[in-house]
């Protein structure tokens, strides 16, 4: 694909690795927010690549494994209803409820699809008119417009049984409760490039300077991490904390504007709880008064939803980078993405899931216990 | 997360009232909604995540980005200090590098 | 029985030994070829079966000994959704799909039963081009359609249309491709490009529509299998990587085999189309079907020969070296990618999802 594959060239990639061994002599540990750049980073063997001195600790830019545990169990019970399409992002699918996943009541007959855009759940709904098809509208701000102007249409062209279960994030606020939490060992962002394709960077200032940390919006392309990282070491070395951007081919500072004005008519912020790592004040977006009737949770009474969070799981400190995934007991035990335990587990670019599918052979091996109940 | 990548748009039109592109990504091609780059022509390369273009993408950029890397350590190769590249690559301490008070550091 | 594509289950990522405990019902993932496949057979199938089983053979099609004669024996069934997609329907995958079964053991095919199960409804037009479509590629691929037999289910049990084909081949005299037979040293052979056949499906599936230039890659390969045993190399295994992609394949030969596979990621033929879909619905090549391609595992010192032989057959025009067999993680399949790095390449779990993350 052009302007895509330019970016994995090896021997751009080695110019940038050189520079950044070339120019660091302290410890770092950066951030990469975004779960899509963690994929990129493990798949293509970046981390290998960088000096020891460099630590990138892996974020919780991954809607799908922040998504809170009760929003998927209402996802659920809405899935379960009869005369209910149920549609979703493939990432969603595996992703455990209380006990449950999309994929395994999909199997008991709900009518759960995999659709590539929102789009395609509102044309069902329209191809469907009997039946109630609701669209489950995770992501980050980079998800959040096409979600937005699928409500818009639905309401413009009137399909009234479409609705949206929402359960949108935002990163600026995930950063700042980041580096308020007592243990926080960020030192710079690698920020979301996606996301500031939309939003622009005008949030980012402000958490540079209060929080004393390079900011370097990236992209994710192995080049682009790279350069990334580059930008930031050289922040770090020489004390600068300041906003950068190191993916100019697609954000600008002012971000989208029309996207924009899209997403503050339909959402509005609100308090989110984020799958291990709790509530975050003001981190989320839901569907604003005006467009209430398309609203999945209004619409299907999902009440009575009791969470059970597994107990061993700690996907929660690997969220927020206080561990690396190999230190949970349960990884490779108990916990794989076969039999996922947590939320980044199952995600293809959740950290552990990351961890187990590209790494095994280079972590130390995970003690393995021996198994509760019999054997043979 | 957020899997964006760059298409050419083909061809414009409306459908619903919501201007939509044909756009091709190498030769596979898709519909994609175009509401949120009104400025968008034919020709244009667009970022398309999940079936909308959510913002242009600058090739003119694109290309000087590329040149930057591709010129990463020249320009330091020419003019750049030769000491600290050698000490670097030989994983050692930059000898004429400051010490701890500040003291002897190259301009 | 021979199901395709199965090996002995991976017990490091496993601590209960319940089987199938995930989930008391089938789940799509258990067509997948992967890893779940792997444990229906493993863990319900072989146990319920008993005794009777005792011989069953966890390769492409099973060789059985007929007074001295050696037949190569396999079956399977195709439910593909459409059954009519750019470059192929159902009925060429029907053929194909066992003729290369008996030719990855370096069977000659002979002969094909087919079975259909049809939806009450299914219009006549589709299933006599179906039909038609299993003529011509059986009359081209030099095997007979000798028996069969058709089913009815309701309107809403079917998928419109399964079918089910066996096939029995001759195994000449020497010839002995098993999946545990790969070696440390050896090379690992791919024919030609590879993640076409699921792209060309997955273009035309509802929800995922999309134009591409790609067509499936269906053939048959028993001829190409020909050529290669003709140059008279050490040929240990082959395998055709229809669900679960070439990984998947890799995996299981792997696993059997007690070798470490590392992969040259670099050295993978991917047409660039393959490459732009996937890069669209995020999916990895590695992990998509093909239906007209096979991965050879042969002596490292015959790969050249090897090589030059396939290059001159029509279904082996883009024949790469893609990788070698280690004795460093056994059973597991490293590449080392483009910039360097390593990754392990993991037997796929059930089907690809396409993903926005």
């Amino acid at each position: 694909m052009k302007y895509l594959d330019e970016f994995s060239n090896p021997e751009l990639a080695s110019k940038l690795v050189d520079q950044i061994h070339a120019a660091t002599s302290g410890e770092w540990a950066m951030m990469e927010v975004c779960g899509g750049q963690t994929h990129s980073i493990i798949r293509h063997g970046i981390d290998q690549l960088l000096p020891d001195s460099i630590e990138l600790i892996h974020g919780p830019g991954c809607p799908v494994c922040v998504t809170p545990l009760e929003m998927i169990d209402k996802a659920l019970a809405i899935a379960e209803q009869p005369g209910v399409i149920f549609c979703s992002f493939g990432d969603m699918l595996r992703v455990p409820g209380s006990g449950k996943d999309l994929f395994r009541i999909k199997s008991a007959g709900a009518d759960v699809r995999v659709v590539y855009s929102p789009l395609d759940a509102l044309n069902l709904a329209r191809d469907n008119p009997d039946k109630q098809v609701v669209f489950f509208g995770i992501g980050f701000e980079t998800t959040a417009p096409a979600n937005a102007m699928t409500v818009y249409q639905a309401q413009r062209l009137g399909v009234p049984n479409f609705s949206l279960l929402v359960s949108h994030v935002l990163v600026p606020p995930a950063i700042a409760a980041i580096m308020e939490s007592p243990t926080c060992r960020v030192q710079a962002f690698l920020a979301a490039g996606h996301v500031c394709s939309v939003m622009g960077t005008s949030e980012y200032p402000p958490l540079a300077a209060k929080y004393e940390v390079p900011i370097v919006v990236t992209g994710f392309e192995p080049l682009d991490i790279l350069e990334g990282i580059r930008r930031t070491v050289l922040q770090l070395e020489s004390g600068r904390y300041e906003l950068e951007n190191a993916y100019p081919r697609a954000v600008r500072d002012e971000g989208n504007p029309a996207a924009m004005a899209m997403l503050r008519d339909v959402f509005e912020i609100t308090d989110r709880a984020w799958r291990g790592i709790g509530m975050i004040p003001g981190s989320g977006w839901k569907l604003s008064s005006r467009y209430a009737e398309f609203d999945a949770e209004e619409r299907f009474s999902v009440t009575d939803i009791h969470t059970a969070e597994s107990s061993v799981c700690r996907s929660g400190e690997v969220l927020q980078g206080l561990i690396k995934p190999h230190e949970c007991e349960a990884f490779g035990n108990e916990c794989t993405p076969r039999n996922p335990l947590g939320a980044t587990m199952v995600s293809s670019e959740g950290a552990c899931a990351a961890y187990y599918t590209y790494r095994r052979l280079d972590l130390p091996t995970p003690t393995v216990r021996e198994p509760a109940g019999t054997r043979g | 997360m957020c899997l964006a990548v760059p298409g050419r748009v083909l061809a414009l039109s409306e459908q619903d009232g919501t201007t939509m592109a044909e756009v091709d990504f190498g030769g596979v091609r898709k519909d994609v909604c175009c509401e949120y780059v009104p400025q968008v022509s034919t020709g244009d390369y667009v970022m398309v995540h999940v079936g909308f273009a959510i913002q242009m993408l600058d090739e003119e950029s694109a290309l000087k980005t590329l040149a930057e890397f591709d010129n990463l350590g020249i320009l330091e190769e020419e003019f750049g200090d030769q000491f600290a590249l050698a000490a670097k690559q030989a994983g050692m301490s930059n000898p004429g590098a400051p010490d701890d008070q500040g003291n002897g550091a190259r301009p | 029985m021979a199901e395709p594509d199965t090996a002995p289950i991976d017990l490091d990522g496993w601590v209960c030994p319940a089987p199938l405990r995930d989930s008391p019902t089938i789940v799509m993932g258990h067509g997948g070829g992967g890893a779940l496949s792997a444990e229906l057979v493993e863990h319900l199938f072989l146990p319920g079966f008993g005794p009777a089983a005792a011989d069953v053979q966890l390769g492409d099609s099973a060789i059985v000994d007929v007074g001295g004669t050696r037949l190569a024996f396999s079956t399977d069934s195709y439910v593909v959704r459409p059954m009519f997609f750019p470059g192929g329907s159902i009925g060429d995958l029907a053929v194909h799909g066992t003729v290369n079964d008996l030719a990855m053991a370096g069977a000659t095919p002979l002969v094909l039963s087919t079975a259909f199960i049809l939806e009450e409804g299914t219009d006549l037009a589709d299933i006599g081009r179906v039909a038609e479509a299993m003529g011509a590629a059986a009359s081209a691929a030099g095997v007979r359609l000798v028996t069969g037999d058709t089913k009815v289910v309701d309107s809403g049990h079917g998928d419109k249309v399964f079918v089910n084909t066996a096939g029995i081949g001759l195994v000449p005299d020497g010839v002995d491709l098993r999946p545990d037979a790969a070696q440390v040293g050896d090379a690992v052979i791919v024919s030609g490009d590879i993640g076409v056949h699921g792209v060309a499906v997955m273009s035309s599936r509802e929800g995922l529509e999309f134009e591409t230039s790609i067509e499936s890659d269906t053939a048959p390969l028993h001829g190409l299998v020909a050529a290669m045993l003709e140059t008279g190399a050490r040929l240990r295994v082959l395998r055709d990587p229809t669900r679960g992609g070439v990984a998947a394949s890799l995996n299981e030969i792997a696993k059997a085999s007690g070798v470490g596979v590392e992969l040259t990621e670099r050295e993978l033929p991917i047409p660039q189309p393959v490459r732009d879909a996937c890069g669209l619905l995020g999916l990895d090549p590695l992990y998509v079907a093909n239906e007209g391609k096979l991965v050879a595992f042969v002596a490292a010192e015959d790969a050249e020969l090897v090589l030059e032989a396939m290059r001159r057959h029509e279904y082996g025009k883009g024949a790469s070296l893609v990788g070698t067999c280690v004795e460093a993680h056994p059973g597991m399949v490293v590449a080392r990618t483009g910039l360097g790095g390593t990754r392990v390449v993991d037997l796929p779990l059930g089907e690809q999802l396409p993903r926005i993350c």
